[in-house]
């Protein structure tokens, strides 16, 4: 339960945390809230050689509205996230998901860049964005770029981000008046899901999966379906389209498949879908 | 007035909320090196060769040791054979087993040492599931030719269900559970002189003290073992294990003190696990719903070295019958051993398994016959006039009230309403069905070792008291209802009695805590040795007031002895306490209590679940719990013993399970994976009161630590199996998974389109 050794830097800026970066090659890893990174290398499973802790950056914990969409700061809290009044009133879903997220001691530490950028598929959040159609900014040394989340999430545990490039925002449109729902299935209130979805309905309809492949993943099928005029039971037969999800301990591949269909159903009925 | 009976606060709890405690890996001991082991990776395995070179060379390393290098005897087992030694010898046989030891100056050091030590293994076959070791051929110790360690076969009749209309079989899984006290296994060692100071996070500090004397040749006058504040043990911790029985002899080698505390990765791999009892019931009866004839064959994983998990269905036997007057009972079984976790004591400990094992084949029998399962269970209890009770496999109840029980668990449930609503959703075919558990259950405490309890109660200059108890406290508030059965005969305040447990060299003997035993035994003790401290102090009193000491009475309140009548002349205990040094006596008094037996603890549970039955999740909003454990000294502990115990109870019903894969490598070693259960997974407990005093001591009280587990994992099992009853389910294993479930009904629901 004790890392094996690393070194330490703060840097004071996102400028010298990428120079810290580019400088130490593969072996460094930034740390935000640490809820992710810290178990791993516990468990030694992830042993890098630096960490740049930039948890006290706090010119990056924000959440502002900006017009067609609301920006938040890559270091902002879960807590602040879930408790936040505007996205309460202009991203319900994120807001919500994010109070789903572990227990109060893991929000009040861990950052919705951290969560993104970890590239979990069973992290609740990427599935979150991805319904949303959210879109990161990340910085690197030739200025900053914007990353759609459905380019993000590329493999397990692996994003669009380089090795020298910080998350530094998250920027989701507003939709006040859509109809969404969030389905996370877990056997306790602190677990990762089992499966989990998030679906968003105005008009168009996102829906994406938490815990249902390699990484989180939209659920095209369901999408399409819908935007063909199927109803909700109809859709929710496609969630594990072209899938293979990870048979684990709490469940097997033919469990989530069934789990999928029967939460995407639920989640499109909450949404609004017929 | 009395003291006994109130919700007295712990005492404990000030110091546990504001300063801390004091375990294990807070205690600062000059000098110590760290201890961390090496743990086999390998489930069964040949040690070919384990290479310590590099790991000599790592920074701050002091000693690094194996198997090879420690003279010590293996630890002492149920079968001699089947013994473990404190670091493996040419032979893995679980993964976690200690291979090797490092010895560094920091703590960090340890793990990065241990990191790089080699050890070279060639794999044997492995055996982890407990049937396959009773019939299969690969052995843990081949030598023997076979993995049983402790058979309890007893001859089967052929006849046995002869006149039974009605005959149910059925295997249930008792799985294998993870005990998790919050605090890990944590000790230390130094000696002084020729005497070894031991610290351990144990249950019963005197048979620790034994068994490092009898390991390691000593006198036990050269043991002291000190259990400091100790986070929860639940059976776990009443025996010392390996890890802690190498200390000394590290202690020696380095001529330093050594410390540990394990990770809680460790700790699941090497802290002992519970239950795991594969049963096979067979119940038959007449149509009208008597249970005529009940057969319990057990087989008990003892894990990899058999230590006190194979005596489980010893207990077991005991209470295979439950609360039920069943006019022939038979019982068989063998405890095995397999590559895996060796099985201890767990919160009641082959009493729970005895109870699930008949409520479920009570609930099976009901549902063969159609018959309400609270119904069924009214009509076979024991009757309230045949107690002292003596059930066929030779245990004798003290005093019952079953049927009462189950009485007021209905009316308290509002059982016939539960059905009602229970009638209404499956007509509608709701998604969320309810599911309604009843349980009947009647334990034993106190029941394994001798009955009896040291304890020893002193006046102290200025008139205050101290109390030494040989029970040993880790949670359940001792030093509060001792000092409340102190003050009670005392008529000294709470406040002003001094508590001290957990040394040997403070305390001079003592049987610990476990199977609720500490009130019955300890407590009583506490309670007569202050009856006659008081006598003792009524002499002297009457000797300074010239009077007849029967004359002489304790006035509680004030605290003070007089003449009866004559209140205003009288002698405080502070005054007797140095008329008494003064004459160079003491009053104090040592006694060991000597009850005749064991107490029965009972009552009965009901537990409403909702379960989704289109994704098998399983929610419990009910748990009402009816539990009779007599007389109650202090009602807010004994509510805190039954929440616990509910909680773990529902946890093996519906979460917690440990696992290994089919090559022995765990798969639930640690907190995320394994499910323990929080508080956010429970419902609000409605607990009912009944008191039942025994007549076996004084105090009318029985055991209730225990009691919330045994009663709850049946009553909410059985729930499960009644939301989906409808659809044909009899039976489904625990831990009741959403996926066990949701399987359970989609099987139901394709063998009722085959059938139709
Ligand atoms: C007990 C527990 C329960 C949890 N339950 C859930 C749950 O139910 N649902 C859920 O979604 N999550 C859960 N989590 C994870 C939690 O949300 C984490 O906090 C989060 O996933 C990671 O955020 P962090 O700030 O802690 O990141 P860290 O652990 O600090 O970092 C995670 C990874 O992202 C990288 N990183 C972090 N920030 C940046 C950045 N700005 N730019 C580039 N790279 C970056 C790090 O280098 C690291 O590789 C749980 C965690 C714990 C400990």
């Amino acid at each position: 339960m004790i890392p094996a050794a690393f070194d330490y830097q703060r840097p004071a800026s996102v400028d010298e945390a990428i120079r810290l970066l580019t400088d130490s090659g593969d072996e460094a890893k930034i740390l935000a809230g640490g809820h992710s990174l810290l178990p791993l290398m516990k468990l030694r499973l992830a042993a890098p050689s630096l960490l740049i802790d930039i948890g006290r950056l706090r010119d990056l914990s924000y959440i502002t509205d900006a017009g067609d969409h609301i920006a938040i700061g890559a270091l902002t809290r879960h807590h602040e996230v879930e408790t936040s009044s505007v996205l309460r009133a202009q991203v319900p879903l994120l807001a919500h998901a994010t109070s789903q997220v572990g227990d109060p001691q893991v929000r009040h530490r861990g950052t919705i860049g951290g969560s993104l950028a970890h590239g979990d598929p069973a992290s609740d959040l990427p599935a979150v964005c991805l319904a949303l159609g959210a879109t990161f900014t990340a910085a690197g040394p030739g200025g900053s770029r914007q990353i759609p989340a459905d380019d993000f999430f590329q493999g397990f545990l692996e994003t669009a981000l380089e090795p020298n490039e910080v998350l530094v925002e998250i920027s989701v449109p507003k939709v006040p008046d859509a109809g969404w729902s969030f389905q996370k299935f877990n056997r306790r209130a602190q677990d990762w899901a089992i499966v989990g979805v998030a679906a968003v309905h105005n008009g168009s309809t996102g829906v994406a999966l938490v815990n249902m492949a390699s990484t989180p993943v939209r659920a095209s099928s369901v999408e399409s379906a819908i935007a063909g005029g199927a109803s909700a039971g109809e859709a929710a037969a496609h969630a594990s389209d072209g899938l293979d999800p990870p048979a684990d301990l709490n469940a097997s591949t033919e469990y989530r498949r069934h789990l999928a269909e029967v939460l995407v159903r639920r989640a499109l009925q909450e949404a609004g879908v017929a | 007035m009395s003291i006994l009976g109130n919700r007295v606060q712990r005492r404990e709890d000030l110091r546990f909320l504001t300063s801390g405690g004091v375990y294990g890996d807070d205690l600062s001991i000059e000098g110590a090196l760290w201890v961390t082991f090496v743990r086999s990776t390998m489930a069964h395995a040949r040690i070919v060769e384990i290479d310590v070179d590099e790991a000599r060379r790592r920074p701050g390393v002091v000693g690094v040791f194996t198997g090879a290098d420690i003279d010590l005897p293996a630890m002492p087992a149920v079968a001699e054979a089947m013994s473990r030694p404190v670091l493996a010898k040419g032979t893995v046989r679980f993964v976690g087993e200690a291979v090797a030891v490092v010895l560094t100056e920091e703590r960090y050091q340890g793990e990065d040492a241990a990191e790089s030590v080699f050890v070279e293994y060639e794999p044997l076959a492995t055996v982890v599931d407990a049937v396959s070791a009773l019939t299969g051929d690969v052995y843990l110790f081949p030598e023997l030719g076979t993995n049983v360690a402790l058979p309890m076969n007893e001859p089967q009749a052929d006849d046995f269900f002869d006149g039974c209309e009605v005959v149910v079989r059925q295997r249930l899984i008792n799985q294998r559970v993870a005990p998790c006290p919050l605090e890990v296994r944590s000790g230390a060692a130094a000696w002084e002189g020729g005497r070894i100071v031991q610290h351990a996070s144990n249950q019963a500090p005197h048979g620790a003290k034994a068994a490092i004397a009898g390991l390691y040749g000593l006198d036990a006058a050269d043991v002291r073992v000190i259990a400091p504040d100790v986070g929860g043990g639940f059976g776990a911790k009443i025996a010392l294990y390996a890890e802690d029985m190498v200390l000394p002899w590290l202690a020696k080698a380095v001529e330093r003190p050594v410390r540990w505390t394990e990770s809680r990765s460790e700790s699941m791999l090497g802290l002992g696990h519970g239950r795991a009892q594969v049963q096979d019931v067979a119940i038959g009866g007449s149509r009208d719903g008597k249970v005529l004839a009940y057969r319990l064959e057990v087989v008990q994983d003892a894990g990899a070295y058999p230590s006190l998990g194979a005596f489980l269905p010893a207990l077991t036997r005991m209470m295979t019958s439950g609360t039920y007057d069943i006019p022939k009972v038979e019982f068989s079984a063998a405890s095995v051993v397999t590559n895996t976790t060796p099985v201890v004591a767990y919160r009641g400990a082959g009493r729970p398994e005895a109870t699930a094992a008949v409520e479920r084949a009570m609930d099976l029998f009901a549902a063969e016959l159609g018959m309400d399962p609270a119904a069924v269970r009214k009509l076979n209890v024991v009757a309230n006039d045949k107690f002292p009770f003596t059930t066929p496999t030779g245990t004798v109840y003290d005093i019952g009230d079953y049927g009462g029980a189950i009485d007021l668990v209905l009316e308290a449930s509002g059982y016939d309403g539960l059905r009602a609503e229970q009638a209404k959703r499956r007509e509608a075919g709701d998604t969320r069905q309810i599911g309604i558990g009843v349980s009947s259950y009647v334990e034993i405490t106190n029941g394994a070792g001798p009955p009896g309890e040291f304890a020893k109660v002193e006046i102290l200059a200025g008139g205050k008291a101290r109390v030494y108890t040989g029970t040993s406290p880790h949670g359940q508030g001792h030093e509060t209802a001792w000092t409340m059965l102190a003050s009670e005969q005392l008529g000294i305040p709470m406040e002003e009695i001094e508590f001290v447990a957990n040394d040997t060299d403070l305390v001079a003997e003592g049987g610990g805590t476990m199977g609720s035993r500490s009130l019955q035994s300890g407590g009583l003790a506490v309670h007569e040795a202050s009856i006659t401290l008081v006598g003792k102090a009524t002499q002297l009193a009457a000797e300074l007031l010239e009077a007849n000491p029967d004359d002489v009475v304790l006035d509680k309140v004030g605290g003070r002895f007089h003449v009866a009548g004559t209140p205003s002349a009288g002698r405080s205990w502070s005054e007797l306490a140095e008329a008494a040094a003064g004459k160079d006596q003491e009053l104090v008094v040592s006694h060991s209590s000597s009850p005749p037996g064991p107490t029965f603890p009972f009552g009965a549970h009901v537990a409403v679940v909702e379960v989704d039955t289109e994704t098998g999740q399983v929610i419990l909003v009910r748990l009402v719990a009816v539990d009779d454990a007599g007389t109650i000294v202090n009602p807010l502990l004994a509510e805190g013993q039954r929440h616990g115990g509910l909680a773990q109870g529902v946890a093996q019903a519906l979460m917690e399970e440990v696992r290994y894969d089919t090559d022995g490598n765990p798969v639930t070693s640690n907190l995320a994976d394994y499910a323990m259960i929080s508080a956010t997974e429970l419902p609000s407990f409605e607990l009912v009161s009944m008191a039942t005093p025994t007549p076996v001591n004084v105090l009318g009280a029985k055991g209730i630590g225990e009691s919330g587990t045994i009663g709850s994992t049946p009553a909410v099992q059985s729930a499960v199996v009644d939301a989906v009853a409808h659809l044909g389910i009899r039976h489904i294993d625990m831990p009741a998974t959403p996926e066990r479930v949701w399987r359970a009904i989609a099987t139901a629901s394709d063998s009722k389109k085959e059938h139709s």
